[in-house]
């Protein structure tokens, strides 16, 4: 009788692991039953195109929320960094660069501030937001600039076989599993999101922790935000605005939890990659417009209505 | 508002500062921004144009303190409890005001009701997602954003102006004093006496403070909460109509902005983001500052993005100021 119960919960918690799987196929077979030619190298490097940056956008996301923090700046943050690729990168690529760097070392600061003065970060990263979004305005005051030639290139590069956006997601999902699962730096920097009282007791700083983290999100966020630039070749002050909650759901989706470290790297991946053919999905099944963004949110909801009820029959 | 007489108990011998420090008051510092970027105003553009200015933010800046009382009721009631859908709501209640009252002023009761009852609709879907599927009150209200976005765009086609009455009644005056203030006047009173008068009050702040030793205590914690996001909705459905009475028409962004805001002026208001502690005329007073800022730099020609990055600064050094819990 035991034994039966015991399967019966692996096979839930088995189940709830692979949800982030199992929504993206849910939304891959209809598509591929619809449009077959989607299975091409041309098709799913058409669909997948803008996947990339919102992949890494999702991992900026993610370091932060495996601190039990929320970034709602990234969004901004991802126009802004375009807008200084578009600008200050092509025409004085040193300070662009140093820019960027800029922006990274001032992530890794709020992290470290949120943590010193024990502020809630969803507020300081509202006001981040504004911060970014009014730098890029600054910069780029109507949408424009261009590419730099070698942005363009890497991002427009074909990959044997296998289109070039699933291998790139591929590889930062692999890359971003080991470092922050596998290593030892990842184990501390989760524990500051699992249990921070026994991170400290240990002396381990949480100021670093956090430090670290939200740096590894403004590098995710440069990453992203020049990845799209690659592909759209101009920039705009308001590029990327959506991606703030697109990228909390993504990881979400991925079955990241908002307390105690509990995060996935290829969840989030896959959840970043099932909302982005979320939108391709909705259009082949032609359902009009005004209800694209109306039926994001259901699957949104549908998803997590199911974890629910799988963690609830873990408990059982 | 209790607390802020508990300066006055210090020993008589405390000297003046102290008794200064010791008053509880994080909304008087948002007073003092709005009062000093004022005389600033004053300083620069003479008092014709600041008094105008004044004028424009009893008009304008009330927008911002009607969205940020509802999502003050929401911040209080407790850590990570937050109304992302305003602005999908403001656009929803909007749009059936406007065909509710379908250009009548006879019909305009009929409109208040009903983008009323969106409101109501919308907190109990709202805390329905929240406490049904266990999810955080942000992807919660999220989600149900993008739903009553989408369900804003169908209706939001061939939509009538807002009947004459109530554009005249969004437009006057008396006193120099706009009606829309007057009303959100009079609702701020009200929520004053539900706050800190009313049983209601005591209970959202205990739940704020700790929900466990609150139900401990025998309060519902989750009615009380679920309150606080039908009142948050209703107001934003409030705002709606005055917003389209003002603008002559009920447009789909028009709440669009005051997302962010809406939380802004409750952080610079002094209320406390982790929940159970509300103030009321914090609101107005960060509402009224982060306007007269906007338009001061607005006058000195300070261009959106400079504007922006201002506010975000504003912010972040409030929120630094004020620190948070102690580490434990």
């Amino acid at each position: 009788m035991t034994s039966a119960r015991i399967t019966f919960r692996d096979t839930q918690a088995r189940l709830r692991a692979l949800l982030p799987a199992i929504s993206l196929v849910a939304v891959l077979v209809p598509i591929l039953v619809m449009q077959p030619t989607v299975m091409s190298y041309f098709g799913s490097s058409l669909l997948l195109n803008l996947a990339v940056p919102i992949v890494l956008a999702t991992l900026a996301q993610l370091a932060i929320i495996t601190v039990n923090d929320l970034d709602l700046s990234i969004g901004p943050f991802v126009s802004l960094v375009a807008c200084i690729g578009a600008t200050l990168l092509v025409k004085q690529p040193w300070l662009g660069a140093l820019a960027l760097a800029a922006c990274v070392l001032a992530y890794a600061a709020v992290g470290a501030l949120i943590e010193l003065r024990q502020i809630p970060s969803i507020v300081v990263t509202l006001g981040l937001s504004f911060v970014w979004s009014g730098l890029a305005i600054v910069l780029l005051p109507s949408p424009g600039g261009t590419s730099p030639g070698w942005l363009g290139t890497a991002m427009s590069y074909q990959t044997p076989f296998i289109a070039a956006p699933i291998v790139w997601s591929v590889l930062i999902a692999i890359v971003g599993h080991i470092l922050l699962m596998r290593t030892s730096a990842g184990v501390r920097i989760r524990g500051a999101g699992g249990n921070p009282r026994a991170m400290r007791r240990f002396g381990w700083s949480l100021v670093r922790s956090k430090a670290t983290l939200y740096g590894i999100a403004g590098v995710f966020g440069v990453l992203s935000g020049l990845s799209l630039l690659g592909l759209t070749t101009s920039a705009d002050a308001n590029l990327a605005l959506r991606y703030t909650l697109l990228s909390i759901a993504a990881v979400i989706l991925g079955g990241g939890e908002f307390v105690g470290g509990r995060v996935s790297v290829i969840g989030a991946v896959l959840g970043a990659i099932t909302l982005t053919l979320a939108a391709s999905f909705l259009a082949f099944l032609n359902i009009s417009a005004d209800w694209q963004v109306g039926m994001q949110g259901a699957i949104l909801i549908v998803v997590l209505s199911l974890r629910v009820l799988l963690q609830r029959g873990e408990r059982q | 508002m209790k607390s802020q007489t508990s300066g006055e108990a210090l020993a008589n011998n405390d000297t003046a500062w102290a008794r200064l420090k010791g008053i509880q008051a994080p909304w008087a510092w948002s007073f003092v921004g709005t009062v000093l970027v004022w005389f600033g105003i004053v300083g620069i553009f003479g008092f014709g144009i600041a008094s105008n200015v004044a004028q424009t933010a009893l008009t304008y800046g009330v927008f911002m303190v009607l969205v940020g009382l509802g999502q003050m009721l929401v911040i209080t009631s407790g850590v990570g409890n937050i109304d992302l859908s305003v602005p999908s709501t403001i656009a929803l209640a909007g749009v059936v005001g406007m065909h509710a009252m379908g250009g009548l002023n006879g019909q305009i009761g009929l409109g208040v009701a009903a983008a009323l009852g969106v409101g109501v609709a919308v907190g109990l879907a709202n805390y329905t997602l929240i406490r049904l599927l266990r999810i955080p009150p942000i992807i919660a209200t999220l989600s149900s954003s993008f739903i009553i976005q989408s369900i804003a765009i169908t209706q939001g086609r061939q939509l009538p102006p807002p009947p004459p009455a109530l554009g005249a009644f969004a437009t006057s005056r008396l006193l120099y004093v706009p009606y829309i203030a007057l009303v959100a006047l009079a609702l701020s009173v009200a929520l004053a006496v539900l706050l800190h008068r009313a049983v209601y009050g005591r209970r959202l702040s205990a739940i704020g403070q700790n929900p466990r030793a609150a139900w401990l205590a025998g309060v519902n914690v989750h009615r009380t909460r679920c309150l606080a996001y039908v009142l948050s909705s209703m107001i934003a459905a409030l705002t709606a109509l005055l917003l389209a009475a003002t603008s002559g028409g009920a447009s789909l962004d028009m709440g669009v902005e005051y997302m962010l805001i809406s939380i802004a002026v409750v952080v610079i208001g002094g209320t406390l983001v982790t929940g159970g502690k509300a103030t009321i005329v914090g609101v107005w007073g960060a509402s009224m500052f982060l306007f007269l800022t906007n338009a001061a730099l607005n006058a000195v020609g300070a261009d959106a993005g400079v504007r922006s990055i201002v506010y975000g600064v504003l912010i972040i050094a409030v929120t630094v100021a004020a620190g948070g819990k102690p580490a434990r």
